[in-house]
């Protein structure tokens, strides 16, 4: 039997203001098992949890239940309490009687009711708790980014420096993601490259990294701390460690109308390249898709002038098989097709741009040598118009747009605008906008800049149709303000397109069993207070994976994504939840039920020998939950037929005491 | 080619009269093409516009009727006229999914089974798209049209609502250019071909629909185009009034042209 | 009926949710009949929602709405401000003896080539 004491939190008014907290202490003190029962202000504060120890050793308590705050908030505070008494953690419950009752109902009478209620359930529940201890595990101590971005590669240096080893995958010939296509970053107009190939250098020049590029992540199994990940590093054909990145290759291959992708394919590149000057790794890569020798057998120019002898027509994927005690998912984002947009004639005019193509054309590097020329007559524009959140903010068009703010096309917008008075006051700049958003440091002073000193037009509204005739493009457009339909002949209109996660984040997140919103993007274990934990214990979130964001706050998320790892590794071993599932064997009936709902592959099958009672053995197939994998969700429980799957913690008989004691009243 | 479907075809009103040739093509060439047009015995009007208001029943009843004729001959329904085609296609959605107004629509016709949107509607051009398949039509071309310079233009009524409809992308549709490709012509596009010529406005504002078609046939002519196709007569009607740029036909005459068969229907 | 009733009508028989709407103006930057209108389609969708009903029914904008939907099928939050229009103007209409057109207007409509299609259409827009 055992011995409860019942502690009911005022919670100031929160929950004193609409629940009767004596008549809740008074009604519980009469329930099986309870030996003690009071009420205070606030039992989280010192003076409630010495309340608590005190009861505990004076009426030598084996279980307590707090009436309070949600178990989210103070489950964790209760449980050191009762630790600190003595008492096994485990025998603490909680009864949610301000969320899931005086915050939601008005007159004391119902929510009084309604507290002794949950409070009896709780009660119910304790009487059949049972100590239980966490179990441990070892850490791998290397780490994985996925994705070479800003995001991926800040994480890397960050847990590199606290000297713990770590690899960087990324699916590309080079490392530097989105930003390296980028010309300047807002609100500083610092050149993007000058910032971040350096990053990038100290990537590869660290010893702690290792950087698998070209290379995607097929297969990943284990748990926090020891997870076993395969890598698939795809042929490049070209000898990583012999090229000496020269480019001779890329000069002299005779396929030359491949579209390159790093300037979204508004020129070509050969089908042996190296995306851009600064690449990291420096090295060739072959694209298998266009090369002659690859395709029909018949070229090799590339082997023939490569003076280091690194070309190799032969090579295949590659797979490697890695452990890591924890994985940092920095995928990042793509902009949306603008092929269902085409009320802006996007794909009717090679005029009409998205941003990311804008930055590529003033970027020095780029296809015009930075030049702001058109790319369909190589004229310089004098009137350009921009057009804001083109598919974004979009509630009916899930089919081609989305529904949230891409949050950083207000600012890119601006820098564009502005760069252009700039270099070129001959060129009338137009922005439509719904809304400008400048909610971050320096932001808003920034776009009133481009508005004020650089003489850039806002327009408040939106474009609703663009005609391409002739050399010009007739934007017919909203002015809200002043009551217009204006009709702008441009040079050049640029789309801010929304922004989406990487197609790669899905299967992803299938393999590492973290979850996603229905928009792929990562969710993260707590919106405000675990904001780069993924729910999935040792999978950590790192920019754009997880939510639109610029550069200053993608670093600072990489940063402390980082800094969540190095805490995961500088840990010999790694305490376990114990409330996690367990199988009666001798009531497993093998059927894999339990297999097949497990969210996090906890569950395996073995063959295992048992006495019958004819003192004969018999080999049966059972059910065996690795409890480091296990995240205790219960699922298993629900799906296994026989009952021999049960909870740690929520047994089913706990369960249906609690349900037993509310349906008594 | 053989009968490959028999279908209940809807002419609607004006077909019978100033817009005879985008009957008659059609009809035609739907022969060639093995597609067999029925016309019920008796049919109204389909009213041109459809009404969006989902109070307006009797405005609706005509369109109702016909579809359950095709639904009780168990045939899809064909309509070639762009406002035919959109009224009636809206009216089916509407009984498909909006409950209330199926069961008004229902209880006021007392029928004795009631009528849920069953049937399938197709515009000619969606029958030669997804039913005839434009590889076998630019199979059947025996005078292709030789690389003529031909602008597509949509309007408004045959693409929007896009969702209602789902011919294509109303943005950036391709069925008329497609099928222009398999007569052997060349498709020219340009941005206006789903901008509105004027429609009914005309008959209260003749400037609108002037100012209106005047941009569409400068936009294709700047694009290209030696002549455009559509596929409903109030559209051909305002294009032609308000401008004299360039010719504009019915899509089931250059049809009936590439299939060779063009002189058959005149004479 | 008073305004707050007229909303209710309006929004009733049109079956939009006027709150939907993020005040962009993609729906007056995409109708081609802006230039002919005292009130545009983002007005509808603002006005209706103020309860601003009276000065819309009076207003000839709603005879040169071409109901081409293309403010219908911009609009990035599925406003639908077509359907506004055609509420109000049926609103309007339905009154006795406010008809926009009767058969004394047909002839000076004719010429050789006006096909059926634009009288029925006509008809069906402006009266009741």
């Amino acid at each position: 039997m055992q011995r409860i004491g019942v502690f009911v939190c005022w919670c100031g008014s929160n929950i004193a203001g609409t629940v009767d907290v004596h008549a809740v202490a008074e009604a519980l003190k009469t329930e099986s098992g309870v030996v003690f029962s009071t009420d205070y202000q606030y039992m989280c504060s010192q003076a409630g949890q010495d309340i608590i120890k005190n009861a505990i050793h004076e009426h030598s308590l084996t279980g307590i239940v707090v009436c309070s705050c949600s178990p989210r908030m103070h489950e964790a505070t209760f449980r050191k309490t009762a630790a600190a008494a003595g008492l096994n953690p485990y025998m603490v419950e909680i009864a949610n009687i301000r969320e899931q009752c005086s915050w939601i109902h008005k007159d004391m009478l119902s929510g009084t009711e309604k507290a002794i209620i949950l409070g009896k359930a709780a009660v119910a529940k304790v009487n059949l708790n049972a100590p239980l201890t966490p179990g441990q595990s070892t850490v791998t101590k290397r780490a994985l980014v996925i994705g070479g971005g800003i995001a991926g590669i800040q994480t890397a240096l960050d847990i590199a420096d606290a000297g713990f080893p770590v690899d960087i995958v990324e699916k590309k010939p080079t490392i530097g993601g989105k930003m390296a296509q980028l010309d300047k970053t807002f609100p500083t107009l610092d050149c993007a490259a000058c910032i971040l190939t350096p990053k990038m250098v100290d990537a590869a020049q660290n010893e702690n990294i290792r950087i698998y590029s070209y290379s995607e992540v097929t297969e990943v199994g284990g748990y926090v701390g020891n997870f076993d990940v395969t890598i698939k590093r795809k042929a490049r054909y070209v000898k990583e460690d012999i090229c000496t990145g020269c480019g001779l290759c890329t000069e002299k291959c005779p396929q030359k109308k491949v579209p390159n992708e790093f300037n979204l394919g508004m020129d070509n590149r050969r089908a042996i390249y190296i995306p851009f000057a600064q690449a990291v790794p420096k090295v060739a890569t072959i694209d298998a898709d266009y090369c002659t020798m690859l395709k029909t057998g018949k070229c090799g120019v590339c082997a023939k002038v490569c003076t280091a002898g690194a070309i190799d027509y032969n090579a295949k994927d590659e797979f490697v098989k890695e452990k890591y005690g924890a994985i940092v998912v920095a995928t990042g984002y793509n902009p949306i097709s603008m092929e269902k947009f085409d009320e802006f004639a996007y794909s009717q005019s090679k005029d009409v741009i998205t941003s990311l193509e804008f930055e590529r054309l003033t970027n020095a590097a780029g296809p015009t040598s930075g030049k702001l020329l058109r790319p369909s007559d190589g004229e310089h524009p004098h009137k350009i118009v921009f057009v804001q959140c083109v598919g974004s903010r979009c509630e009916n068009c899930a089919e081609k747009g989305k529904e949230y703010c891409s949050k950083i096309c207000c600012m890119y917008t601006a820098k564009h605008a502005m760069l252009i008075r700039d270099k070129y006051p001959d060129t009338d700049v137009y922005v439509f906008y719904i809304d400008v958003r400048t909610p971050g440091k320096a932001f808003d002073e920034f776009y009133r800049r481009a508005v004020e000193e650089y003489g850039v037009h806002y327009i408040k509204g939106m474009v609703g149709k663009v005609v391409p005739e002739g050399k010009k493009l007739l934007v017919q457009a909203s002015d809200l303000i002043n009551g217009k339909q204006l009709h702008i002949d441009a040079d050049l209109v640029v789309l801010a397109a929304a922004i989406e996660p990487d197609k790669s984040a899905r299967p992803l997140a299938t393999m590492l069993t973290a979850s996603m919103d229905t928009n792929d993007f990562f969710t993260e274990a707590h919106p405000k207070l675990r904001p780069v934990e993924s729910p999935t214990a040792g999978v950590f979130l790192s920019g754009c994976c997880q939510g639109p964001k610029d550069i200053p706050e993608t670093v600072s998320q990489a940063s402390a994504a980082a800094s969540k790892v190095i805490g995961l590794l500088v840990k010999d071993h790694l305490t376990g939840n114990p409330c996690i599932a367990q199988s009666n064997e001798l009531m497993c009936n093998g059927c894999s039920s339990c297999e097949r709902v497990c969210p996090y592959g906890a569950i395996t099958y073995e063959e295992k020998e048992f006495r019958m009672p004819d003192r004969t053995t018999k080999l049966r197939r059972v059910a065996s939950v690795n409890p480091a994998v296990c995240q205790g969700c219960g699922a298993c429980t629900v799906a296994c037929p026989s009952g021999a799957m049960d909870l740690n913690g929520f047994k089913n008989n706990q369960i249906m005491a609690e349900v037993d004691a509310i349906c008594k009243m | 080619m053989g009968v490959i479907m028999k279908v209940t075809y809807f002419p609607g009103c004006t077909l019978k009269n100033k817009a005879r040739d985008l009957d008659e093509y059609g009809r035609k060439s739907a022969e060639v093409l093995g597609i067999t047009l029925e016309e019920p015995k008796a049919w109204q009007c389909c009213g041109g516009v459809f009404t969006t208001a989902n109070d307006e029943i009797a405005t609706k009843l005509s369109s109702v009727r016909l579809l359950r004729s095709a639904k009780d001959a168990d045939q899809p329904l064909v309509t070639v006229c762009s406002a035919c085609h959109n009224v009636v296609k809206q009216t089916n959605h509407a009984m498909k999914n909006d409950i209330v107004f199926r069961d008004r629509v229902n209880r006021y016709m007392a029928e004795e089974t009631p009528y849920n949107g069953e049937t399938t509607v197709y515009h000619y051009l969606e029958l030669l798209r997804d039913v005839v398949g434009f590889s076998n039509v630019a199979m059947a071309v025996k005078k292709p049209l030789a690389g003529k310079k031909i602008g597509a233009y949509y309007g408004c009524l045959l693409l929007r609502p896009g969702k209602v409809l789902g011919m294509d992308d109303p943005e950036n549709p391709r069925i008329i250019e497609d099928l222009i490709v398999a007569l052997g012509g060349e498709p020219v596009i340009y941005a206006r071909r789903n901008e509105c010529c004027g429609g009914y406005v005309s008959a209260e504002s003749p400037a609108l629909a002037e100012k209106n078609s005047g941009k569409v046939i400068d936009n294709a002519a700047a694009a290209g185009a030696e002549m455009l196709v559509t596929a409903c007569p109030l559209c051909k009607y305002n294009l032609e009034k308000y401008s004299s740029k360039l010719p504009i036909v019915y899509f089931t005459e250059i049809l009936a042209e590439a299939l060779g068969i063009k002189e058959e229907v005149n004479e | 009926m008073n305004n707050t009733e007229l909303k209710k009508e309006i929004l009733r028989i049109s079956g939009v949710n006027v709150k939907k709407c993020m005040k962009c103006g993609k729906c007056s930057a995409s109708c081609p009949a802006y230039d002919e209108m005292e009130f545009h389609p983002h007005q509808f969708a603002s006005m209706i929602d103020n309860g601003e009903i009276e000065p819309l029914l009076r207003s000839d904008s709603l005879y040169r709405c071409l109901s081409c939907f293309a403010c219908m099928e911009r609009c990035p939050r599925g406003v639908e401000p077509a359907k506004l229009i055609e509420a109000v103007r049926l609103t309007a209409i339905r009154k006795q003896g406010a008809n926009r057109m009767t058969a004394d207007d047909v002839p000076q409509m004719l010429d050789d080539n006006t096909p059926g299609q634009l009288l029925v259409s006509a008809f069906r827009k402006y009266t009741k």
